[in-house]
């Protein structure tokens, strides 16, 4: 039930790295003008040269990310371009890692820093949770900590054990913390320059199964329309997309999840029926006007999330619908998540993961008879 | 580096430690490899720490004989001038005033709770002393006599433990990080601060402090490490009080000392005497010398003991007894200065009660600053959240105004309903 998304098999340093190089390169050389079929990939990468390039102070670093240029390739290049000082590895320690970035931000520079994949990221949660998150705040604002943390985020890609954790509920949950997480090539590069341009910390969660999915993009026009901005860093944060528009019924989703939506949505306008789509961008802060305007127009809800279900971005999605939308809605909000189980093993995922089925089901649901 | 598996083999010392290969002390960093060529001594030598502690002052007050005060080659420490002894005295005294006000503050419920560093005090001086303007401290929730000695205002410093917000002082403005409680994460953020700063080239050293206990968490791990891979001014200051709240040292570890920790790292250890100022003082200005000059980061481990319960909401007797610690009264680092003071001549009781007057005008300032009752403003719940604040804080700020408004509005009208 795959959407329209060109996943990898790269995952770890055992799969084939020819795989991973060819796609880079086939990203390289599209350097015409006007709009190209562009990897995610490679506007994640060209947000980050573009960044550098802009201010001397953001650095990136992490695990592989210097000669390798990272397991899935996001930093390539980096290092070669801007010397050892702005792009380096580091020892293998995700709490050092983390750690560092505060004391750098802390004395003016601007780390993107990468976590090599979501559950790897658990050794930095407490510098994460007690300090990214906490500093501005117990300092009065004092203390910025305009940093990124880069997370390869959720499965879809045949991971194994600890390679496909859906992360993004621990850190939303945390107050002081931005989450983003893009869906489309573009998005990726603008939500990138402002995720670093932002006096926040950024949790920057990047679906990878996505990472090598195409859009037709204009690298060079994106970078010309981010930088004319004199405050491009409000443009995405805080605002949701609308992926599809539609008046049946609303599907909401985020990061790996969209595409699923909107292939859902494609298969039930086959069938007649018309569904609106949210991409919600940033999870924090979250966009309740357009969630809320889409569901009162159309009545119907559904949210779409790879995460579990319990206590979760979704479950909180469904409260604020249900608090802002009550008068509004024909049916009860329902959800279509990833069930309450640790990831499965790649022969098992497909199970798991919410697939145009499950949500035309859940869509279905939504006691269209009344 | 290849360290001989012929542990057999002696060194150049003939002291029975495994050697480098000569070939290998060649790429050390300038400070080690000029120990390493001076002294003639091996690269573990040089890293490992000398054999006794350093102590200059002994407990009576008396200066030892350079040969007893525990310096071997390329563990050399040069007594310090007298301007800066008799400075580090008055913070001394000052910061004893500082823990005991404290202490009685806490008992009268003006302050929520204040771990004391009575009898760590010298420790608390020399972290201060031994830095340059321009030098940042990473201190813990302990280190506020070293936050004070600083120059950060008592009432900032205090602030933590008042209870009115999490921090009091402005970190950037006085070169120290927010008074640490996770345990070791702080040692992370002198890390990065000392990286930023030499990417940059400035040539900023950081002190790094933490206690026995946290030697044992993660991060201490993490933090000696980038610190010594990407060859960082940081030094790592440990201050060894015997106790991790009730948890002796021996649970925590068991390595030589924690100052031998420093070689696994490939930086330099040294273990001092952590209730003798002079040493304290001549050991760190050393290091922060080193490190300014490239030596790397380097680990000072100081023997001390904390005197008082864990925090006043601690009752040590549960876990140690009374008969250890009036062992240590009798090394206490006030009465030791003190005597070597006076002795030597730049201390009389005139000078001392100027020092005393002092030390009353920072406890009378203490009193004053958090007898006060504060009032908090609950708006600053949401203010500084984040930088761009978000539209959901916004609404939540302003339900907060208006539930307080209400309930104002209710006080008002109940009273004018009694008039
Ligand atoms: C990560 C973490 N775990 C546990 C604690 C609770 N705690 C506070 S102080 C302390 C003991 C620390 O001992 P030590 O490092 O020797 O410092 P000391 O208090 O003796 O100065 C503990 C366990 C904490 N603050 N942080
Ligand atoms: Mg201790």
């Amino acid at each position: 039930m795959s959407p329209t998304v060109t996943t990898s098999a790269e995952a770890d340093g055992n799969v084939s790295l020819a795989t991973a190089r060819a796609a880079a390169s086939a990203a390289a050389s599209a350097e015409e003008a006007g709009p190209q079929p562009v990897t995610m990939a490679k506007a994640l990468n060209t947000a980050m040269a573009d960044a550098m390039h802009a201010d001397d102070s953001v650095l990136v670093f992490g695990e592989d990310v210097g000669m390798l240029g990272g397991v899935f390739r996001i930093t390539d290049g980096l290092m070669k371009t801007f010397g050892e000082q702005r792009c380096f590895d580091t020892p293998l320690a995700e709490s050092g890692i983390v750690g560092m970035a505060v004391g750098m931000a802390i004395n003016g520079m601007r780390p993107v820093i990468e976590m090599q994949f979501d559950a790897f990221a658990y050794p930095a949660f407490e510098q994460i949770v007690s300090h990214v998150a906490k500093m501005h705040n117990r300092t009065k604002g004092r203390v910025k900590l305009p940093m990124v943390i880069r997370v390869p985020y959720a499965g879809g890609i045949g991971g194994v054990e600890h390679h496909c954790d859906s992360s993004e509920s621990y850190y939303a949950h945390t107050a002081g913390l931005k989450v983003y997480t893009p869906a489309t090539v573009a998005d990726a590069y603008h939500m990138l320059r402002e995720a670093i341009d932002s006096d926040d910390p950024v949790m920057f969660m990047e679906p990878k199964k996505l990472y090598w999915s195409k859009d037709l993009v204009d690298l060079d026009a994106l970078r010309e329309e981010y930088e004319r901005k004199a405050d491009g860093r409000e443009v995405t944060e805080g605002r949701a997309a609308i992926a599809r528009s539609g008046t049946d019924a609303t599907l909401i989703a985020y990061g790996p999840s969209v595409p699923t939506a909107l292939a859902a949505a494609a298969a039930a306008a086959e069938e007649g029926r018309s569904l609106e789509v949210i991409d919600i961008r940033t999870i924090v802060p979250f966009d309740d006007a357009t969630v809320a305007a889409s569901v009162r127009k159309t009545g119907r809800a559904v949210v779409v999330a790879e995460a579990h279900g319990f206590a979760s971005v979704s479950s909180e999605i469904v409260a604020r619908i249900q608090e802002r939308c009550f008068h509004h809605l024909a049916a009860p909000i329902r959800r279509v998540t990833g069930f309450d189980v640790p990831y499965p093993a790649p022969k098992l995922e497909h199970f798991y993961l919410p697939g145009v089925d499950r949500i035309l089901d859940a869509v279905d649901d939504l006691q269209w008879e009344d | 580096m290849t360290i001989s598996a012929d542990h057999a083999s002696l060194g150049a010392t003939g002291q029975g430690r495994p050697t480098l290969e000569v070939a290998e002390d060649a790429r050390l960093p300038g400070p080690a490899a000029e120990a390493v060529r001076k002294f003639g001594i091996t690269t573990e030598d040089y890293m490992l720490p000398a054999r006794h502690q350093i102590q200059m002052v002994d407990q009576d007050g008396n200066l030892k004989h350079h040969s007893e005060q525990g310096a071997e080659p390329g563990h050399e420490y040069p007594l310090p001038g007298n301007d800066e002894l008799l400075a580090a005295y008055e913070q001394l005294v000052v910061g004893r005033r500082v823990n005991d006000q404290n202490s009685a503050l806490v008992r009268q419920g003006r302050m929520a709770v204040y771990p004391s560093s009575h009898g760590q005090e010298a420790c608390q001086v020399a972290a201060a002393l031994c830095l340059a303007d321009g030098d940042w401290m990473f201190p813990t929730y302990r280190d506020a006599v070293a936050v004070m000695a600083r120059g950060v205002d008592p009432i900032e410093a205090m602030t933590i433990f008042r209870g009115d917000w999490h921090g009091g002082y402005d970190p950037l403005k006085h070169k120290v990080g927010i008074q640490c409680t996770p345990l070791t994460t702080q040692l992370l953020h002198a890390v990065g601060v000392a990286h930023a700063a030499k990417l940059r080239g400035e040539d900023t050293v950081v002190l790094a402090m933490c206690g026995d206990g946290a030697t044992s968490e993660g991060d201490f791990h993490e933090a000696l490490n980038f610190a010594a891979v990407f060859h960082l001014p940081v030094i790592f200051f440990v201050q060894n009080n015997q106790y991790a709240i009730s948890v002796p040292l021996a649970h925590q570890s068991v390595a030589p000392s924690l100052a031998h920790k420093a070689v696994g790292y490939g930086m330099a250890g040294e273990r001092v005497d952590g209730n003798d100022a002079v040493a304290l003082l001549a050991v760190l200005d050393r290091a922060v010398k080193l490190a300014r000059e490239g030596s790397g980061p380097l680990l000072v481990e100081a023997h001390t003991y904390r005197m008082q319960a864990h925090t006043n909401a601690d009752d040590a007797t549960r876990y140690r007894q009374d008969s250890e610690v009036a062992q240590w009264v009798a090394r206490d680092p006030l009465t030791r200065m003190k005597r070597y003071l006076t002795d030597k001549g730049l201390l009389d009781d005139g000078s001392d009660a100027r020092i005393a007057e002092k030390a009353e005008t920072v406890a009378a300032q203490l009193r004053t600053g958090l007898g006060e009752d504060v009032s908090v403003d609950p708006q600053d719940l949401f203010k500084y959240v984040f930088a761009t604040r978000t539209l959901q804080l916004d609404q939540q700020s302003a339900l907060l105004a208006d539930e307080l408004a209400r309930d104002a509005a209710g006080a008002f009208s109940e009273e004018e309903a009694y008039k």
